[in-house]
């Protein structure tokens, strides 16, 4: 292992260690809201990430994250705000939960109509595709004067806690550990590295496509329904391209190879803007700086796979102060 | 009316062609999506308008500098995010332009200011009635220039030497530099000539619609994106007549029908195309992965 990899995962490990050590500080001891907002908007970020994550996965690239996260956004703001809709059993009061089912289950609908005319194409041609559905989809909530239009949807009631937010997480995360070990996740893994092949040998590629898209849509859709109840207002320009790459960016950053990567690029990318604040007016020349130099010096990403695996820890720790051997 | 309409579809187009040739050219060459070109295109819009209001110099060498400015501005993106990055992964220079679009932006907001500004009237606006239709000297020399670099660049790409290896070297890259062409010279040649023409659509669309501003170029890329299948991909003459029909479609439908849904014309055409003909309507070879 060489001297940069070693420093790198030594990088990775403490800035790990000491997430999770302030994630925990927050989440219990300390409630500052300005460190709070920050938590939940990574958990919304994380978990919209691997909405991406997981099409990519079985190597369909989708840029329409985004629209999908708006069509949950707005699903779920019409049910709360515009229906005032409001489902209690016992004490337990469900009406956030259902909302925010229901603007997953409305993205995912919108995820399989794109999954038809996807199944045809890849490569460039399914990133652009993509782009330009969820750009169809910003377009229309625009013009849909019955969700606000063009001056956006406000009044939002704020039923996202930093607790409901993390619980979503987790259960996502949960999904994600399973998925990847199943027969699905295998499929998956096998689409990516040769479509062709995979279906040689016996995978259904459409359903595995319509799924993967359906499943990413899902995801899309709650991350949405989190993002409107805490913002509280969202207009169509929350959902435009930026926010489709933004969302590109914290998976390829935090690393594709494996959904630990765009966990780590949700959350480290959400914090980095707010730490880079001490240099206020060049953050964000720095931020696209360092996407470039990021992508020359390791394109695959932060977390690789191997990362995944106690021995690699274990080695690596223990050569870390090793002087390297030439062979 | 209708052939009003028809004229100022036809000028807006053709300020798209220039962008989305440029676009193509690199994509022929590179099979990248350049994401920063429609930052260079609004760069050039900006370094026009200084020209002109700093070094008080007529449009014609406004335009000239800006093309020479952006030409050495796309060079330098090549050789800082496109060259330094391995192919092996098909996303990492998409991403790393998409740094470049991030940077651009930001800086054209510090430089000039996040404001729409306009062009100080420095051409006489005259309007030439012709039958019952009005055109006016800008919309003139807006024509009359894109028609002119296209078909400059129509004879430099098929008529001379360096248009015929920029040709090899889009057909098969490998090949190519088997049989001698400098792949890495062709390719700062692109770079230059499509951020060239990009400079020039800035100038020119600056001056059609007075409004520059640092967020104009996000819109035009991905209407560049649309133009470019629409003519498919890497087609220098698709991407010319796809520029046209998208100028007058979307003209059309803001005169005929509503006018807030103009922005999603383009993304439908994009949908269409990729589901009934994704080489386009001019064919194309069609790109694996």
């Amino acid at each position: 292992m060489s001297t940069s990899m070693r420093m790198l995962s030594l990088f990775i490990a403490v800035t790990v260690v000491f997430g999770a050590y302030y994630l925990i500080a927050n989440l219990f001891f300390r409630t500052d809201a300005y460190i709070e907002s920050i938590l939940i908007f990574a958990a919304i970020n994380i978990i919209v990430s691997l909405s991406f994550y997981l099409p990519f996965s079985a190597g369909l690239l989708s840029l329409a994250q985004a629209g999908f996260m708006g069509v949950g956004a707005y699903m779920s703001a019409s049910i709360t705000t515009l229906w005032k809709f409001h489902f209690t059993v016992g004490p337990l009061d469900l009406t956030f939960f259902i909302a925010l089912l229901a603007g997953g289950i409305l993205a995912a609908i919108v995820g399989v109509l794109t999954a038809f005319p996807a199944l045809r194409i890849r490569g460039v041609y399914l990133l652009l595709m993509t782009l330009a559905i969820s750009e169809i989809i910003r377009v229309f909530f625009l013009n849909f004067e019955y969700t606000g239009g063009a001056s956006g949807l406000g009044g939002i009631p704020p039923l996202t806690t930093i607790w409901n937010v993390y619980v979503a997480l987790v259960l996502v995360v949960l999904f994600f550990v399973r998925v990847t070990k199943s027969r699905m996740g295998r499929a998956f893994e096998s689409m990516k590295e040769d479509q062709d092949a995979a279906e040689v040998m016996g995978v259904d590629l459409t359903r595995h496509k319509v799924v993967a898209f359906a499943i990413g849509a899902f995801l899309a859709g709650i991350s949405g329904g989190l993002y409107a109840h805490y913002a509280l207002y969202i207009d169509s320009t929350n959902f435009g391209v930026f926010r489709s790459i933004e969302i590109l960016i914290f998976t390829l950053l935090g690393g594709y190879e494996i959904y630990a990567g765009p966990i780590y690029g949700g959350f480290y990318l959400t914090f980095l803007p707010e730490w880079l604040r001490i240099i206020q007016d060049w953050r964000i020349i720095i931020f696209g700086g360092l996407l470039i130099v990021m992508m020359i010096l390791r394109p695959a990403g932060l977390i690789s796979k191997e990362m995944m695996s106690l021995r690699y820890w274990r080695s690596t720790l223990a050569n870390l102060w090793k002087p390297r051997v030439e062979a | 009316m209708f052939l009003q309409q028809m004229i100022n579809g036809l000028m807006l187009g053709s300020a798209y062609s220039l962008i989305a040739i440029g676009y193509t050219l690199i994509f022929g060459v590179l099979s990248l999506l350049h994401f920063a070109h429609g930052e260079v295109f609004m760069m050039g819009a900006f370094f026009g308008l200084y020209l002109v209001l700093l070094f008080k110099v007529n449009v014609y060498v406004a335009l000239f500098g800006s093309m020479v400015i952006t030409a050495i501005l796309g060079i330098l993106v090549e050789r800082v995010a496109v060259r330094p990055i391995s192919k092996e992964f098909h996303l990492a220079p998409l991403l790393s332009t998409v740094g470049v679009t991030i940077i651009l932006q930001d800086a054209a907001t510090k430089i000039f200011g996040g404001e729409q500004v306009g062009f100080p009237e420095t051409i006489k606006i005259v309007n030439y009635p012709i039958g019952n239709v009005t055109v006016t000297s800008v919309q003139m020399l807006i024509l009359a220039t894109s028609l002119f670099l296209m078909l400059v660049l129509h004879l430099f790409v098929n008529r001379t030497r360096l248009g015929t290896a920029m040709r090899a070297a889009a057909e098969s890259g490998r090949t190519a530099s088997l049989l001698g062409v400098n792949i890495n010279g062709v390719v700062i040649l692109t770079f230059g000539v499509a951020s060239a023409l990009a400079g020039a659509a800035g100038v020119l669309v600056g001056l059609a619609f007075n409004a520059i501003s640092p967020f104009m170029g996000v819109e035009m890329a991905l209407k560049s994106f649309a133009i470019m299948l629409l003519g498919g991909l890497g087609n220098i003459t698709g991407a010319m007549v796809g520029g046209l029909i998208l100028g007058i479609v979307e003209v059309l439908s803001v005169a005929y029908l509503a006018s807030s849904y103009r922005d999603a014309f383009a993304f439908g055409v994009m949908v269409m195309i990729l589901i009934f003909r994704p080489s386009g309507l001019f064919g194309a070879k069609l790109h694996g992965d």
